[in-house]
């Protein structure tokens, strides 16, 4: 795509403020059901959108042929102005004009096809190596992509980035009862994260199997030690979200909810977001509006103190724009979103933590989870009982339920052990999967509420 | 265009297909009560698939000039790819299955605007401090499969849809209504839609606190896609079933469910989202009973789970365009019972009416199990709804549910547009509730 033609589109259009993003790319995939490759193909795809901003109203474009960009700018341009009836406002930015390249380790793209599928096969028969396993699972895929973004306030970015994610499940069956137990990976440019997981695969066709004849969990009020995939997850859905100013910016009834100063944790909760976190999933150096990655304090010492911004968001908040505004592809206007979401570290250790709970749960693993601002619900991959500050019997079926405003200020420790999941993809406002990263140290939750027989 | 592809592929494959789908929505949004967005999204692309020394390779792209690299991608992914246990179809006669209205793509957008704001307008009369979000969109979509062997498949679909979302905050207590439609043609007003948010304010006015234990449960229409379907699409995939993965899986004939309740898949209703002439290998569709008065009745493939199955494809594979098909539910269709909703309330001494079940599928999907915070959901007492509960976390299992339903409400109604279902009425679901 010429520079030129791309500037020139955005010229003398009678809006506040235009946009184009084109972006192009390839994918491959291969994926697996029990024994048998299941599907495998490589693709390849090109797109842009045009945005325009008039009188505080958005017109929005999207499409795959390229050419007559003008015409799809001037298209956004008439939407919005049909939309806008108020003022216009965006937090200001520095036009920035710069090339970032993918940043590559061990790049997906260069290994042969045949190769990919040699170690998956290898996987697959250790998967089925274990007895009693009903169906396995393996999906793969990597890709690259190169986004160019311009304004008609005279940025020009352009951007690539290679990604390459693994799921790995198996599924243990005795009579009616059906239980699986997975495993997510996922890098932003290095394919040496999937290699070598040998040990692990053995481990999950173990897991699944003994989650057949594992009891449901009681339900109730438990202490709970999350490790740090299912805290990362925990932090992400239970607060991370409830950080994204998009829902509450013009809402002032929540603003007065998330008033910056509240307290939510104990002095020793710091939370942070940022996709100027290097070499993570949610790592990058623009985001889908050209404003610079930053690190963000979301609560520090127990007390929110900053939230995530698209640059109309932190306009409208009189607030510092902190670069989340994300699409998940062409198709999608940016709106606001995480990056990379954590817990910092503490100090204390995960036997100290289990020491001191007479009857409890250890839950690890993810499988999934979801929220409504106030009250949130994810599910454990494994779990355990705590008895006398041991780890007993496995459970299954553990889902952990609870209102945001009570249950951070229920985190009583905090461990030493933060370690990030880069598995993961976020959905919102029908934009997945997005590359996010999200993780924790163990945490230890009181009085958490469980859902079970 | 899709003719050169073909040609191209069979110089070097068995067989060959070409997919091609394009696409044009137009959806304007509300946010905070007023309009925000107005989109226009276009795209089409083209999928390839071939069958090269009994194998199957696959690729997509949306743009011209790729097409030759699509025909070389397809082949070389084809060493590597999954054998193939089917013969693409020759030509077909196909059932007559209305999906496209003209008028839709002819809807004004300035009429879609007045639409949502009406939406919107409707409901905060009668509850001014509801922040309210609303959607309505209109897309036309045109599907194209030709294959090697001289099938040539062609519809068009049309879809409209409107909804409205509101949030209510009162400090931390926040309570979540909303409700929508998804039809094939345009919608004159939103009044049903208003009503089922105003029914949802009324309900919600006060809260209730509801006991921990096993309590019977009514699923509303929504309730039951938030809570019950998501296991039964994948129970009645073929692929499951010949994964061994499907509860459901050597149990045809068998009665795993309350005599009661039958269960369609049906894409041949006219006028219907979901529906469809022909499915996305260009296999003619059929309205397939899953569930008969109880008993297992059928499970759905494509062709090559037929092929594996050693059956015949029920027209049922579904596609994205950057993925090979596989098996799917199109339309779900739940027969009604003779229950009405007030006899249903009328008949529990405590007990639930669930009409939003938060992350229900974030579970064992696959075994059945269903579990979730309530996002809106209503106490029953002594035959009474008495108001709406929260810190509240159902678990079941759907074929549980499924298989001791007290009643099968009497009135049916469409959710989402693929989706068409009366109340359900189950008995004995584990509720825990925060003390």
């Amino acid at each position: 795509m010429i520079r030129e033609e791309i500037e020139q589109a955005l010229k003398g259009h009678d809006a506040d403020y235009v946009e184009l993003r084109l972006e192009e790319g390839e994918t491959t995939r291969l994926s697996y059901r029990g024994r048998e490759l299941e599907d495998i193909g490589r693709n390849a795809s090109r797109g842009g959108n045009a945005r325009a901003l008039m009188k505080g109203g958005w017109g929005f474009v999207s499409f795959n042929d390229l050419s007559n960009l003008r015409d799809k700018v001037a298209l956004a341009v008439s939407h919005a102005r049909r939309v806008g009836k108020e003022e216009s406002r965006l937090a200001q930015i520095a036009p920035t004009v710069e090339t970032v390249p993918a940043e590559v380790k061990k790049d997906p793209l260069l290994i042969p096809l045949a190769e990919k599928k040699r170690l998956l096969d290898e996987y697959n028969e250790i998967l089925w190596s274990s007895p009693r396993l009903q169906t396995s699972s393996i999906s793969y895929s990597d890709g690259r992509r190169r986004t160019v973004f311009a304004n008609s306030e005279g940025a020009y970015i352009e951007q690539s980035r290679v990604d390459v994610v693994a799921r790995l499940a198996a599924v243990a069956r005795d009579g009616d009862v059906v239980e699986q137990a997975g495993l997510s990976l996922g890098s932003q440019g290095d394919y040496a994260v999937i290699e070598g997981l040998h040990q692990q695969v053995k481990e999950l066709g173990q897991q699944a199997v003994t989650l057949l004849s594992a009891p449901q969990v009681k339900r109730g009020e438990y202490t709970v030690i999350l490790d740090p995939v299912l805290a990362g997850v925990f932090i992400h859905e239970a607060f991370g979200h409830l950080s994204e100013a998009d829902f509450l910016y013009e809402n002032p009834k929540l603003q007065e909810v998330l008033v910056l100063g509240r307290t939510f944790g104990q002095p020793h909760l710091n939370v942070v977001d940022g996709a100027a976190v290097p070499g993570l999933r949610g790592s990058y150096h623009y985001d889908d509006e050209g404003v610079p990655a930053t690190r963000t304090y979301l609560i520090r010492e127990g007390v929110l103190v900053g939230r995530l911004h698209s640059r109309e968001t932190a306009a409208k908040m009189e607030e510092p724009p902190t670069g989340n505004a994300r699409a998940v592809d062409y198709r999608f206007p940016p709106i606001v979103r995480m990056t990379n979401t954590f817990i910092e570290t503490g100090t204390a250790t995960l036997q100290d933590m289990m020491a001191e709970i007479p009857e409890g749960l250890y839950v690890k693993n993810w499988f999934g989870g979801t929220t409504s601002i106030e009250m949130f619900t994810f599910s454990a991959g494994e779990a355990y009982m705590i008895r006398n500050g041991k780890i007993a019997e496995p459970l299954r079926g553990v889902v952990l339920t609870g209102n945001v405003f009570t249950t951070l200020a229920n985190i009583d420790a905090i461990g030493n052990d933060l370690d990030m999941n880069q598995g993961g993809g976020c959905g919102k406002g029908g934009q997945a999967p997005l590359p996010v990263s999200n993780g924790s140290p163990h945490i230890r939750i009181r009085n958490c509420l469980v859902g079970g027989r | 265009m899709e003719e050169e592809i073909l040609r191209q592929a069979m110089q070097v494959a068995e067989a060959a297909e070409v997919y091609w789908v394009s696409f044009q929505e137009t959806p304007v949004s509300f946010e905070a009560n007023r309009l925000k967005y107005l989109t226009t999204r276009q795209s089409s692309g083209v999928a390839l698939r071939v069958i090269v020394n009994g194998r199957i390779g696959h690729s997509a792209t949306n743009h011209r000039e790729d097409m030759a690299a699509l025909v070389s991608r397809a082949v070389e992914v084809a060493q590597f790819g999954p054998e193939a246990h089917f013969e693409l179809p020759g030509p077909q006669t196909y059932p007559s299955v209305e999906a496209y209205d003209p008028q839709t793509e002819a809807f004004p957008v300035d009429a879609m605007v007045e639409l949502g704001q009406g939406l919107i307008d409707g409901v905060r009369a009668h509850a001014p401090d509801l922040q309210c979000e609303a959607g309505v969109a209109k897309e036309t979509l045109t599907l194209h499969i030709i294959n090697s062997r001289g099938s040539q498949a062609e519809y068009h679909k049309s879809v409209f849809s409107a909804s409205l979302w509101g949030t209510l905050v009162q400090d931390t207590d926040m309570l979540f209504v909303g409700d929508g439609e998804t039809l094939c043609q345009p919608m004159t007003d939103g009044l049903v839609i208003i009503e089922r948010v105003l029914r949802q304010l009324e309900l919600a006015q006060r809260t209730a606190t509801v006991s921990s234990g096993a309590l019977p449960v009514i699923f509303t229409p929504r309730g039951v896609r938030s809570a019950l379907v998501a296991p039964l699409y994948a129970a009645f995939s073929g692929r499951v079933v010949l994964q061994g993965a499907s509860p459901l899986g050597g149990r045809l004939g068998e009665t795993v469910f309350s005599p009661h309740l039958t269960l369609w898949d049906d894409p041949t209703l006219p006028l219907s989202p979901g529906g469809r002439p022909f499915d996305d290998e260009g296999i003619p569709t059929q309205r397939t009973p899953l569930v008969a008065a109880g008993a297992v009745a059928n499970f759905l493939y494509d062709l090559q789970t037929a092929g594996l199955a050693g059956t015949r494809s029920t027209g049922s594979a579904r596609r994205s365009l950057g993925g090979l098909p596989s098996p799917s539910v199109s339309t779900l269709i739940v027969d009604e019972g003779e229950a009405t909703f007030p006899d249903m309330v009328a008949d529990m001494k405590e007990g639930l009416v669930i009409e939003d079940l938060m992350g229900a599928s974030q579970g064992n999907v696959l075994g059945g199990d269903f579990g979730g915070n309530v996002l809106l959901g209503y106490k029953v007492e002594a035959g009474t709804i008495v108001g709406r509960v929260k810190d509240t976390m159902v678990a079941g299992n759907v074929y549980k549910v499924l298989s001791s339903l007290r009643g099968i409400g009497q009135e049916a109604r469409w959710v989402g547009g693929h989706l068409r279902t009366p109340a359900l009425y189950g008995d004995s679901i584990s509720v825990s509730t925060k003390s």
